[in-house]
């Protein structure tokens, strides 16, 4: 117990949630502008924003590869203790499949993601608009169930905060003297 | 000393459509070949090629490699046809500030000279007319003959402003660039004279 997460999983852990919020907003909100210099400016940034994302998503990969992360609290029965590891791993999949999804859709679209307007990354895809067409609905899948399970996961961890009065929060919260590491 | 003309009088339609010769030529004027033969371009938005396409062309073409100096070729475009890489683009490039084709249905290319530039290549320069504006271009491309027919292949850069695609919010170059590189390769029928 009062163990907190160290600063790089704290400080990890806080870029993504800002990186995915903006994200999946800026997602939802570009799709249904007209064409115009700022749409296509806001695709581009939505897709360097995701490659940084799945970058950030391998560095969190390798340090939970080479990290124990706190224990759960002692209190939680093994049904919660289930739900919070099927949850969390729901996230870790999400962010993986998520930026794929994007990925080979814009692939399959036409366009090459060129990270920056400067690195191309490889198009897996060849032109196909109708696999591109069931490439954008499986992304926009993938984000409403990310919605959900980013939802829940906030909800639980004000559940603990406040009901069980446990530090399942505080010690991911970006506070007071993290452990160093 | 062999000589052999190409003779070209064709209309390119979508696929599914059949291509018609011009009769009154019918002797040495033979269809060029519509599935080996594009009119294709490539632009940069936001610093990424974006592939598009000429669907639907006509031209007139007659070129003897031994005489190249005496080659013509006209060129007319049909930009309603025209592929832009995505449906949504294809919906926007017909627009007043892009090609205006409404207004501006057709783009034209009238070759003035051809200049042999050693071995299997050459250059043509012509007028290109587009949106109600004329630039001199030209072009290199190289000639292969293939039996009794002969492939040209070549591309030129045009420079999107000197003809006015792209105005207003488009005009700055920072989200489609102004270099638009076109590519063509014509197969067409040669008949020996």
């Amino acid at each position: 117990m009062n163990e907190r997460y160290t600063g790089t999983a704290i400080t990890l852990h806080w870029l993504m949630a800002v990186l995915l919020i903006t994200l999946v907003g800026v997602g939802f909100y570009m799709q249904n502008l007209p064409v115009s210099p700022w749409k296509l400016k806001l695709y581009s940034w939505h897709k360097w924003a995701g490659i940084i994302a799945f970058a950030l998503l391998l560095v969190r990969l390798g340090w939970r590869a080479t990290h124990r992360p706190p224990e759960l609290p002692a209190t939680m029965t093994p049904l919660m203790r289930l739900a919070a590891h099927a949850g969390h791993g729901l996230l870790y999949l999400l962010m993986l499949a998520i930026p794929l999804s994007g990925w080979l859709m814009s692939s399959a679209k036409g366009f090459q993601t060129v990270f920056f307007g400067v690195l191309p990354i490889p198009d897996l895809l060849s032109k196909d608009l109708e696999l591109a067409h069931t490439l954008g609905e499986v992304h926009e899948v993938l984000n409403l169930l990310l919605i959900a399970v980013v939802a829940g996961h906030v909800l639980a961890a004000l559940k603990h905060h406040l009901i069980d009065k446990d530090d399942v929060l505080t010690r991911m919260a970006p506070r007071h003297g993290c452990r160093q590491g | 000393m062999t000589r052999f003309s190409v003779f070209v009088a064709s209309f390119l339609f979508l696929a599914g459509s059949a291509g018609v010769s011009n009769i009154a030529h019918a002797a040495e004027l033979k269809a060029i070949q519509h599935d080996k033969s594009n009119l294709t371009f490539v632009y940069k938005q936001m610093n990424v090629p974006v592939e598009g396409r000429f669907k639907k062309f006509a031209g007139q073409l007659s070129f003897d490699p031994a005489k190249p100096e005496s080659a013509k070729v006209v060129l007319d475009i049909d930009l309603m046809g025209i592929d832009a890489g995505s449906p949504e683009a294809n919906a926007e490039v017909a627009g007043k500030v892009w090609f205006n084709t409404a207004a501006f249905p057709q783009a034209k290319f009238v070759s003035s000279s051809f200049k042999p530039l050693g071995g299997n290549k050459y250059a043509v320069t012509g007028k290109m007319t587009l949106k109600g504006r004329t630039q001199e271009v030209t072009a290199p491309f190289t000639f292969t003959p293939q039996g009794s027919a002969g492939q040209f292949d070549g591309a030129l850069v045009l420079k999107r402003a000197d003809f006015a695609i792209g105005e207003g919010p488009w005009a700055d170059f920072g989200t489609v660039a102004n270099e638009v590189q076109i590519k063509f390769r014509l197969l067409a029928h040669t008949t020996a004279k």
